[in-house]
């Protein structure tokens, strides 16, 4: 179902002048450049889908349109007139208005009180409830909603609370509705539900940004789509006519024609294939709507790169291997027997190390020196007699920065105080001194300066060599094409292709995540063709 | 003390110290100045503020406070907080003390066994059932404070008679009284337990990151349940030892508010409220502090409510400069 797209947009004949639109627009980070003068124009009517990958500058370019930063430099007009919004109720009351995917509304509140929160209609200095009720209940009938006005927020479906938010901005007046991620957490009926309101939107008038990572619906509800990447405007393009191919192109930097030509590079590390089962086999993961099917297979002495757009299921399968998260459906196997850990507690104990995506959030205790964070997850092995040993610490962490040639002032020195890539590195020794088998790296080398990522790419290497299962989920084409034996691609939670060394190419792989087949070399995707 | 830091050597410290100041000044550091200039300028102006037995009498006041600080800054340290230590030292004083028919040790394990039963109590609660610290531990406050009421005989004073049992609170060993000893050993061992045993590294690990420490394998909620268990038995043990110095439980009485004074000497000690950073050196030096300021503006007769307020001063500024500096 691919083109089934509303030819009904203004988008590519007539020159409407845009509602909403944006120049110039730069903003910085502390220092660090998140927006590099970009460009954004909005015509009226329009379903706009705005994409890009993971540090592109989607949420921050939102974020500034809907008052929540403000931007540095560029300017921005709405209906022709220059505006600066600074804070998001100026926003609002301008008509821009952003529906989160975490829906900011009362849950304990009644929808109707939801509706008409800060702006309540009042008499004699009291709210009015009839004109409440009976005005939200007519806003749902133009809608075509069938949600109670009176019922408690909290009890309705999430689906039915992002219309309640969506009507609220409708209410408001909203020139300009900013949706993001509005399909995530909805089940596949209520996202037609939720279309059919957009339609409806669309046809008044409301033009409408559509951050999703989901290329269906991009093609379903959008008619045109601007890609962002590293900060910047990189194109923006009618979606009818616009190859899936080439989207994921503009959206990773690569171009089509050179990549036919490039080829796949020698992969470092071996395959080493045995009788027997392997190390690691996963069947069927299943987990609400981000795993859908996940199957995939890890060897001794290999790497498997775990592919896919933003919001395919990589980090969620990582997870779920771990036992950080619990499945809905699926079998795993390690060294052929059953597998199913509850908590990381037992996946360590089967030999399984996980470093997460997410350093600060997940990965280091920032107080702690850097001695206390590499031995974290070793400490059982360190322990006599009830304490924490010295001597065998010490071994392990000076034997550790050497190796790692990690950068601190001392073992003591708060890990907090590194930078990024000495404690990535950090993390990984903490897990290598449990003597991992398996061990999962989600974006090993994400935000870490070009030297320390090499490093720690070899690293990786190293340790393959010397006989670990490395799954090494990455978004970066080059780590995988560089740095795997094999890798499996995963689209909409589910694994679409698995590229062997003849066939691996960063062509190979955007091939594989824009349509969901591969060039295949090896085995036929599990699950379903797309 | 046992309590310098562990790092290889000496320089090596130095340089550390010296780039941390830079950072953000040692709270601990700022709890020891206080301390210093309080003994100092006592000592000069406040008559009878320098002698040996003001010293002891300093000392033996605080020790009760201490114990229960020491217990609340393991909680404090994982992000928690024990507002029920006040009625634990309640339920763990009328435990012992109506139990002291059967005998000196099945009182005070009855006791102690009861008041780590209230920390598991609340363990389980914030751990298991992810309700906020704060609000377990009020309940447990006043169901603790009518617990211990009911214990005694509807809030009666039950006088003590055993003289086994009142050593704990007024015996001495040589110059030093039973309590300074006490809370000295719980001092001694708990900076070591948080220092080098695993669970330490737990606590101050699930303290300063959660969701990491359960990737890094670290039990989590056991680490949680067993430091308001520890919480909990300190102050059943501080409840018994106020119940050996007065010759009595009293269940209405016994452990009073002392939560705020222990979390005060927590505070002012350095150690954060935020936690995943605690000393137990400070937070002894942060119980000196409140008790060195009771004591003298006793001794120059100014009004207690005085005192106070300067307490109250002391917290803020502690609080104050630990502050999270980032934006």
């Amino acid at each position: 179902m691919q083109e089934q797209r509303r030819s009904t947009g203004p988008a590519a004949e007539s020159v409407t002048k845009p509602v909403l639109r944006l120049e110039g627009i730069v903003k910085r980070f502390s220092g660090v450049i998140a927006l590099d003068g970009v460009d954004f124009a909005l015509e009226p009517g329009e379903v706009h889908a705005l994409v890009g990958e993971n540090g592109a500058g989607k949420s921050t370019l939102v974020k500034i349109m809907t008052g929540a930063y403000h931007r540095d430099q560029g300017a921005m007009w709405l209906d022709g007139a220059p505006v600066d919004f600074k804070t998001p109720a100026a926003a609002q009351s301008a008509g821009v208005i952003a529906v989160h995917q975490e829906i900011h509304l009362l849950p304990h509140r009644t929808v109707a009180e939801n509706i008409f929160l800060a702006r309540e209609p009042r008499r004699w200095g009291m709210i009015d409830w009839g004109r409440m009720f009976a005005e939200t209940a007519t806003l749902f009938a133009d809608l075509g909603l069938e949600i109670d006005p009176r019922a408690e927020l909290g009890t309705l479906r999430t689906a039915q609370r992002q219309m309640v938010a969506i009507a609220r901005g409708v209410s408001i007046g909203a020139k300009v509705l900013v949706l993001d991620e509005p399909t995530s957490s909805l089940a596949e009926r209520e996202v037609t539900l939720l279309f059919r309101l957009l339609a409806q939107l669309k046809a008044a008038g409301t033009a409408i940004v559509y951050i999703s990572h989901r290329f269906d619906e991009l093609y379903a509800v959008c008619d045109r789509v601007t890609v962002l990447r590293d900060g910047k405007h990189v194109a923006t393009r009618p979606l009818a006519g616009l190859e899936r191919l080439d989207l994921v192109c503009l959206m990773l930097g690569k171009s089509r024609d050179a990549l036919a030509q490039r080829g796949s590079a020698a992969p470092v590390a071996r395959s080493v294939m045995h009788d027997g089962p392997p190390l690691l086999r996963v069947n069927g993961l299943e987990r609400g709507t981000r795993l859908r099917n996940v199957s995939l297979d890890v060897e001794c002495g290999e790497v498997v790169g775990l592919g896919g757009l933003l919001g395919a299921g990589r980090t969620e399968t990582a997870r779920a291997i771990f036992g950080a998260d619990s499945l809905d459906a699926g079998t795993m196997a390690l060294r052929g027997e059953r597998f199913t850990p509850s908590a990381p507690r037992d996946a360590i104990a089967a030999r399984v190390a996980f470093v997460s995506e997410d350093r600060k959030a997940e990965g280091i205790i920032p107080e702690l020196s850097v001695r206390e964070n590499l031995t974290l997850a070793a400490l059982p092995s360190l322990t006599r007699f009830g304490v924490v040993s010295r001597a065998k610490q010490r071994v392990i962490v000076d034997e550790f920065m050497r190796r790692f040639g990690i950068k601190a002032s001392s073992s003591e020195q708060a890990i907090r105080e590194l930078s990024g890539g000495n404690q990535q590195k950090v993390l990984l020794a903490r897990w290598l001194c449990t003597r991992p088998e398996l061990f999962i790296v989600d974006e090993p080398t994400r935000g870490i300066d070009i030297g320390a990522r090499g490093e720690i790419q070899a690293l990786i290497h190293e340790l393959a060599a010397e006989g670990l299962g490395v799954l090494m989920v990455s978004s970066d084409l080059e780590e995988l094409v560089e740095g795997s034996s094999r890798v499996v691609v995963l689209r909409d939670g589910k694994n679409v292709a698995e590229l062997g060394r003849q066939s691996l190419s960063q062509d190979a792989i955007i091939h594989a995540m824009a349509t969901g087949s591969a060039v295949d070399d090896r085995k036929p995707p599990v699950g379903e063709g797309a | 003390m046992a309590l310098t830091p562990l790092a290889s050597s000496p320089a090596v410290i130095a340089s550390e110290r010296a780039s941390a100041a830079r950072r953000h000044p040692s709270p601990v550091l700022g709890a020891v100045i206080a301390l210093i200039v309080l003994v100092v300028v006592n000592a000069i102006f406040t008559p009878n503020f320098a002698t040996a037995s003001n010293a002891w009498n300093i000392l033996w006041q605080v020790s009760t406070v201490v114990m229960v600080a020491v217990g609340m800054t393991f909680v404090i340290a994982t992000g928690g907080i024990d507002l029920s230590v006040g009625s634990v030292m309640a339920i763990a004083g009328a435990v012992a003390a109506v139990q002291l028919g059967h005998g000196v040790a099945i009182a005070l394990g009855f006791a102690l066994l009861c008041a780590a039963a209230v920390g598991a109590l609340n363990g389980t609660l914030v751990a298991r059932d992810g309700i906020q610290p704060i609000v377990v531990t009020l309940a447990t406050l006043i169901a603790g404070r009518g617990l211990a009421q009911v214990l005694s005989n509807d809030g009666q004073l039950v006088p003590i008679h055993n003289v086994g049992f009142e050593t704990f609170g007024r015996g001495h060993v040589g110059p030093v009284p039973a309590p300074v000893v006490i809370a000295l050993v719980v001092v001694l061992v708990a900076a070591f337990v948080l220092r080098a045993t695993p669970f330490g590294r737990h606590v101050l690990a699930v303290g300063g990151n959660r969701a990491a420490s359960r990737l890094a394998g670290i039990p989590v909620r056991r680490t949680l349940i067993v430091v308001y268990v520890v919480s909990g038995v300190l102050a059943g043990l501080a409840g018994i030892l106020e119940a050996s110095r007065i010759g009595a439980s009293d269940a209405a009485k016994i452990g009073l508010n002392i939560e705020l004074d222990a979390i005060a000497a927590t505070v002012v000690g350095g150690t954060a409220l935020t936690g995943g950073r605690a000393t137990i050196f400070g937070t002894v030096v942060g119980a000196l502090v409140m008790q060195v300021i009771a004591t003298s503006f006793n001794m120059l007769l100014v009004p207690y409510a005085w005192s106070l307020v300067l307490k109250a001063a002391i917290i803020l500024v502690a609080v104050y400069f630990q502050r999270p500096r980032r934006v």
